[in-house]
């Protein structure tokens, strides 16, 4: 009997905490498109998570580049399709490799800061101080983060495409031999828009997730320090989870076909 | 005791957490210009009281009249308008610590947008002044102040858009008593100045004599007794005696859990 109840309780759990989500995400999506716009918090946090990312992104590209070259080479070279590198580098980086750890690195970054940040809000009172003030807090607090995520990660999964190619380039031709320029042009002529486009949706849909996940576990974190903690871990968890699972129901709507 | 129309009443006010009742029918008026004192023990809802007030929280029934208008259930942008009337003192004073002092003070105009931001920081200077504050301090962040002048910005920000009726949740907790004394004289010269309505709750009985014209105690999710400052010696209700007095013993036994 107990067991069956165990099985209850983390279902109805479940839905209840999906129900939740969804709510706040209508809310805060709605707020999005609803005047007033805080446009000065919007750069501010555009900043915060595109700008400021740029190191992390970058140097997580480089090494991914460099790693797929590498790989790609020792695989390929089994069966004499070594020239077959620069074009499996490239469409790794921009349809996979890109936008995933692009997105994974950024939710440890962006993800843990913004719901340690809101819930620390939270617990001092300073979201009920946002209400008696005349301002929403939906909108004052996470509608612009959510808009900044949307914007800013498909820039940072371009800066981290074009770092990556170049990871990939770097030890293809310094360290297995390759042409340069023959790299380069394998690298453009078998590269079509939708790799990138499909790459770049990714990395939309993980900015809303990242986002959304901060700022939806430090709105409801309860108690003290121990509350925000709980609320940062569940952030990253959740959006690192979610993006691995979006991510192969959006490669399977764009390439299963 | 007023006959006019009050300013705040509250009638049959409930609200539950789950299955712990903390409201069970509260009524409570507030007049046009009075300073109402809500005492009670920790955990008796008296932040709930003024939290469901304010639309911070949802309560599950009875009645808020804030001017007459019914503001329980009361559409989200309805709401705003009525919120702009309330100007609200945190316990731990809240202030938005990403921002310096003059923008918190000024936060409530801003967003009501009531003044460009150059004459905001003119009329946040203004009110630090009222509170004792240089104009030095506007430009510091509050994590450079103490608890005491905190609780000064604090209370800079709750009067800057000059509200109608100002809240005070503990406005003395966890200051030391002349700090606190001095937070009290600062209550009444500021509720006297912007003639305003004044709710506050408190289990600080020094504070609650001094800032009260009327002290109401709340126990068990009721109103128990209510009445002028002056009576509250001869209130003639043990719940009451036994709380001013500050005794150990009495009807009131506190839960005292493990």
């Amino acid at each position: 009997m107990n067991f069956l109840r165990l099985i209850g309780h983390v279902a109805i759990g479940f839905l209840r905490t999906t129900g939740r989500l969804g709510l706040f995400a209508v809310d805060a999506f709605s707020h999005c498109v609803r005047p007033p716009f805080y446009a000065r918090i919007i750069l501010r946090q555009m900043a915060e998570i595109g700008y400021f990312s740029l190191p992390v992104v970058g140097l997580t590209a480089i090494f991914a580049g460099m790693v797929m070259a590498l790989q790609t080479y020792t695989g390929t070279s089994r069966f004499s399709a070594e020239s077959a590198v620069a074009n499996i580098v490239v469409l790794a980086l921009t349809r996979e490799l890109g936008p995933v750890l692009a997105g994974l690195m950024v939710a440890g970054r962006i993800g843990a800061s913004l719901a340690a940040e809101i819930g620390t809000m939270r617990v001092t009172e300073q979201i009920d101080a946002l209400t008696t003030l005349s301002t929403n807090p939906m909108k004052y607090l996470v509608s612009p983060r959510l808009i900044a995520g949307l914007l800013m990660f498909p820039l940072l999964v371009l800066v981290a495409d074009v770092i990556g190619v170049f990871g990939g380039f770097l030890v293809a031709v310094y360290k297995l031999g390759f042409n340069a320029h023959i790299y380069v042009q394998n690298t453009y002529n078998f590269l079509e828009a939708g790799d990138v486009i499909s790459g770049l949706v990714k990395a939309a849909v993980f900015g809303v997730i990242v986002t959304l996940m901060g700022c939806y576990h430090g709105y409801h974190s309860k108690g003290g320090a121990q509350g925000v903690g709980l609320a940062t871990t569940n952030a990253v968890v959740s959006a690192c989870i979610l993006i691995l699972a979006f991510d192969y129901i959006l490669t399977e709507i764009f390439f299963a076909s | 005791m007023t006959d006019a129309a009050p300013k705040i009443r509250i009638r049959d006010l409930h609200k539950a957490f789950v299955d712990k009742v903390v409201l069970a029918g509260t009524d409570l008026d507030v007049g046009v210009g009075e300073s109402v004192v809500v005492i009670g023990g920790s955990g008796t809802g008296k932040s709930v009281l003024i939290k469901c007030v304010l639309g911070l929280l949802a309560a599950d029934s009875g009645s808020v009249q804030v001017d007459g208008e019914e503001v329980l259930g009361m559409p989200a942008a309805e709401r705003e308008r009525v919120n702009a009337k309330f100007g609200m003192l945190f316990q731990g004073s809240a202030l938005f610590d990403s921002l310096p002092v003059w923008e918190n003070v000024a936060f409530g105009l801003l967003a009501q947008k009531r003044a460009t931001r150059a004459e905001a920081r003119d009329i946040a200077v203004a009110k630090l002044a009222q509170v004792g504050l240089g104009p030095d301090a506007a430009v510091l962040y509050p994590a450079e102040l103490s608890g005491g002048m905190q609780k000064r910005v604090a209370l800079a920000r709750a009067i800057a858009a000059d509200p109608e009726i100002i809240f005070f949740d503990e406005p003395t907790t966890g200051l030391d008593p002349i700090m606190a004394d001095v937070i009290n004289d600062l209550i009444i010269k500021i509720t006297r100045e912007v003639g305003a309505t004044a709710l506050s709750i408190t289990h600080d009985m020094a504070s609650a004599r001094k800032i009260a014209h009327r002290i109401a105690m709340l126990y068990g999710g009721k109103i128990i007794w209510a009445g002028p400052t002056a009576d509250i010696d001869r209130s003639g209700n043990p719940y009451v005696e036994q709380f001013i007095n500050g005794r150990a013993e009495g009807p009131i036994k506190m839960a005292v859990r493990k």
